[in-house]
């Protein structure tokens, strides 16, 4: 079950998405703008607040919902305080990625896309970062870590908790 | 403008910048206020410079010294060394720049001489974040030239005489897809920039967007003008933060110096660019997906025609451009058709660029003349293999490409000479494997891929790709029988000739290739249930040799219970319950147990 939103202890963050919406040109296509802007807001998109910018742009809501669940990016359920991205590019692929995941789901206990039970982590399996030079590569919320054998993963968790 | 005697250029590009580059370069500004040198010295944030391997990387110009793997704590020393004194460090120079102590130029070194940047010409040479050094590199001179002294067509014969083809995949020529949308009336006209860079192993677009975003938004009103657009869209992977805050304040700085905005160089050309995010889904990639997604819908593709040159975003017409394709259209309208004529091949004018990976020394960004040998490429550019590995075969394509033997590596690159060889050109991911990969492990990669991406729309694509995958699980296992492999293949056929879009018309191809080229690989698989390259888990077992000193480690750590022995005696494996997932070889302090 998706855990619900109070509305009332978050008026201030759907005042700012009712700002936003308001703020854009509605003939120009506005509905995956809004829905990043709401997932920057609110960290996912709940259902609530689906049906809250349904009604502000009088775009159904079954529009909404089936765009929200078609893009991997939005998440209609909360992330933990972490994102641990593994990327699993071609590049880092051929260079043993598989191993760095399989390792990171061993140590926190969850598969791709679940949270930890204390919501401190989450794991993704990302497309190339960028940074394929530094393959494998392992991204923690903003930091970056190249390289990266299996063994060290314990001791890189360390530094989150 | 204040004059400086030294630059100092750090590569701000996202390989460097995820090993601290940042804080290289916030280091050298204090240390260069703190020796009193910053009238002197400018320091720089620049775009990537392609030999991402070497990274972080500093070059310190007039003398181009090419610092490599800079580190934080090398940096106050090449401030008072070289900066104050004069004297270059040489043991922090990039070993290949130096000949007998003698500093060579960057054009010399392997990496970059037989490299030609056109699209990349200002990635690691200006500033992205500041419009008047893209100005100072002739940037918007080419816009100039078209609205002042150029008509549409003018525009378009220029591109179609240049040959260019595009670069997103396809190859399609640049400038028919503009002589078509150019004719058509309508109140409203767009030009996109596809921005949105799906392989999975690709990163070039990315660079040439932090590393020279203004080029772009040039290119787009150049394309603008040519068919009649006043507004343009750029839409970028979300994934890309660096590429979208860099395109952002290049787009404030165009509107500020009239260049981009109403009434451009007085001509009385508007044109207006706005950036959209994608939201992480690959066939947002496919054009008529890409239109969907920007006007606020599911990323679906749907049938052509119309192509959307006839009827595209909002219904109007729209012309769709990969980001590469469009960094060639200045120096094209300035150089002339004749001097893009003069790189690449025949078919397959001009550059390309590709982003090398894999088991390959010189991981990076390199463009190159089309009809460049794939040796040149992975030996005298990439450095071949390291650790003295076999090369195997390189992938090049994507998910919709395949990959090419060593029997093949004197093939000149270009759009059809990769295509003849069953793999495909597609953006310029370019990855190298060696004799530790397992071919039916990366065709089983790249079909993961398209099945999770597949958008479900066509039956070929949603259910076939998905058999496809069963059936490459069942040969990763030693389930699968020689019929399954037939089964395997006239599937992959079927589904390429019958599916909507390019996604799972393509989708097949890592499977075919690799079929095709390394079939006794599929078979050990299949018949000896055996894994050549040792990659395939199911298909492995771990024994212990005689080596074993009884320690006990091993068996702790086994997270099934499935080694036996006591102190000081030979353990054992019970193969029937290990789940191979290698805990105790990496427990053992002896090395006695190994992989079979
Ligand atoms: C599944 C799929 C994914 C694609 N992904 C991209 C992409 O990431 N970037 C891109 O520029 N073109 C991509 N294309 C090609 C575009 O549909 C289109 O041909 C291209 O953007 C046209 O620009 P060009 O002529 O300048 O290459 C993709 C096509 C397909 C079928
Ligand atoms: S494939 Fe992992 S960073 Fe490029």
């Amino acid at each position: 079950m998706q855990k619900a939103i109070d509305i009332k202890e978050n008026t201030d963050k759907f005042e700012e998405l009712l700002r936003y919406i308001e703020s854009q040109d509605k003939s120009q296509g506005i509905l995956m703008q809004t829905l990043h802007k709401a997932q920057e807001i609110f960290g996912y998109l709940p259902i609530e607040v689906q049906k809250f910018i349904s009604e502000k742009t009088k775009i159904p809501m079954a529009e909404i919902y089936g765009v929200a669940t078609f893009y991997t990016q939005f998440s209609l359920e909360p992330k933990g305080q972490y994102t641990v991205g593994v990327c699993m590019g071609t590049a880092c692929y051929v260079k043993s990625a598989q191993l760095v995941l399989d390792r990171l789901q061993q140590e926190l206990k969850i598969k791709v896309g679940e949270t930890t039970e204390d919501n401190v982590f989450s794991i993704q399996a990302t497309r190339c970062l960028g940074c394929c030079g530094l393959a494998p590569v392992m991204m923690i919320g903003e930091d970056v870590y190249g390289k990266v054998d299996p063994k060290d993963i314990p001791n890189i968790l360390k530094n989150y908790r | 403008m204040a004059l400086y005697r030294s630059h100092v250029l750090v590569c701000g590009g996202t390989g460097c910048n995820s090993s601290k580059s940042d804080m290289i370069r916030q280091r050298f500004e204090e240390k260069i206020i703190e020796m009193g040198l910053d009238k002197e010295v400018q320091v720089i944030s620049t775009g990537c410079f392609g030999l991402c391997e070497e990274g972080p990387i500093v070059v310190i110009y007039p003398e181009g010294a090419f610092y490599s793997r800079m580190k934080i704590d090398r940096v106050d020393r090449i401030v008072e060394e070289h900066l104050f004194k004069g004297r270059i460090v040489k043991e922090y120079l990039y070993e290949e720049s130096l000949d007998k102590d003698k500093l060579k130029s960057l054009n010399e070194v392997d990496f970059y001489s037989k490299q030609k940047r056109v699209a990349l010409r200002n990635c690691g040479v200006i500033n992205p974040e500041d419009i008047s050094e893209y100005i100072a590199r002739d940037g918007y001179l080419a816009l100039g030239k078209v609205l002042t002294e150029m008509t549409p067509v003018d525009v378009i014969q220029v591109m179609k005489d240049s040959g260019l083809r595009g670069r997103g995949g396809g190859g399609f020529h640049t400038g028919l897809k503009w002589g078509f949308a150019a004719p058509n009336q309508a109140d409203q006209k767009y030009v996109i920039c596809n921005a949105d860079e799906g392989d999975p192993g690709a990163f070039m677009d990315r660079s040439v967007l932090e590393g020279d975003p203004h080029a772009v938004l040039e290119a787009m009103a150049i394309a603008g003008y040519a068919i009649g657009a006043t507004k343009g869209f750029i839409y970028v992977r979300a994934e890309y933060p660096i590429a979208v805050k860099r395109l952002e304040i290049a787009i404030g700085q165009a509107k500020e110096m009239g260049l981009l905005g109403k009434n451009i160089f007085d001509s009385g050309f508007d044109f207006e660019i706005e950036i959209r995010l994608g939201a992480g889904a690959f066939v947002c990639g496919e054009e008529t997906a890409l239109i969907a997604s920007i006007e606020g819908q599911r990323g679906m593709p749907r049938n052509k025609p119309p192509f959307p040159a006839i009827k595209g975003l909002f219904g109007k017409p729209t012309i769709i451009n990969n980001v590469e394709t469009l960094a060639n259209v200045p120096q094209i309208i300035i150089n002339g058709a004749d001097w893009f004529r003069s790189f690449g091949s025949e078919k397959s004018p001009g550059t390309k660029v590709f982003a090398l990976g894999g088991k390959i020394n010189n991981t990076g960004l390199v463009e190159i003349p089309m009809g460049t040998t794939l040796r040149e490429v992975i030996y005298d550019i990439g450095g071949g293999c390291p650790n003295g590995k076999a090369f195997k075969a390189v992938q090049t394509g994507g998910p919709s490409g395949g990959c090419i033997t060593a029997d093949y590596i004197d093939t000149k690159i270009d759009f059809d000479t990769l295509t003849d060889l069953g793999s495909m050109m597609g953006s310029g991911g370019m990855i190298v494997m060696d004799e530790d990969n397992c071919m039916v492990d990366i065709a089983r990669f790249f079909l993961e891929f398209t099945v999770e991406e597949s958008c479900g729309k066509c039956t070929p694509c949603r259910e076939g790709t998905k058999r496809m995958l069963e059936i490459l699980d069942l040969i990763t296992q030693g389930k699968a029988t020689l019929e399954d492999l037939d089964k395997l293949e006239k599937l992959a056929i079927n589904i390429k000739n019958t599916a909507l879009c390019g996604l799972g018309q393509t989708a097949p191809n890592p499977v075919l290739s690799t079929m095709r080229y390394f079939r006794e690989e599929y078979e050990a698989h299949v018949l000896e249930k055996r894994c050549p390259a040792g990659v395939c888990k199911s298909l492995l077992s771990y024994y212990i040799t005689e080596d074993c000193r009884g320690c006990t480690k091993c068996a702790k750590q086994c997270p099934v219970n499935c080694i036996e022995g006591s102190v000081k005696k030979l353990h054992i494996i019970d193969q029937d319950k290990c789940i191979k997932c290698g805990a105790c070889m990496e427990a053992c302090p002896f090395d006695s147990i190994i992989i079979k």
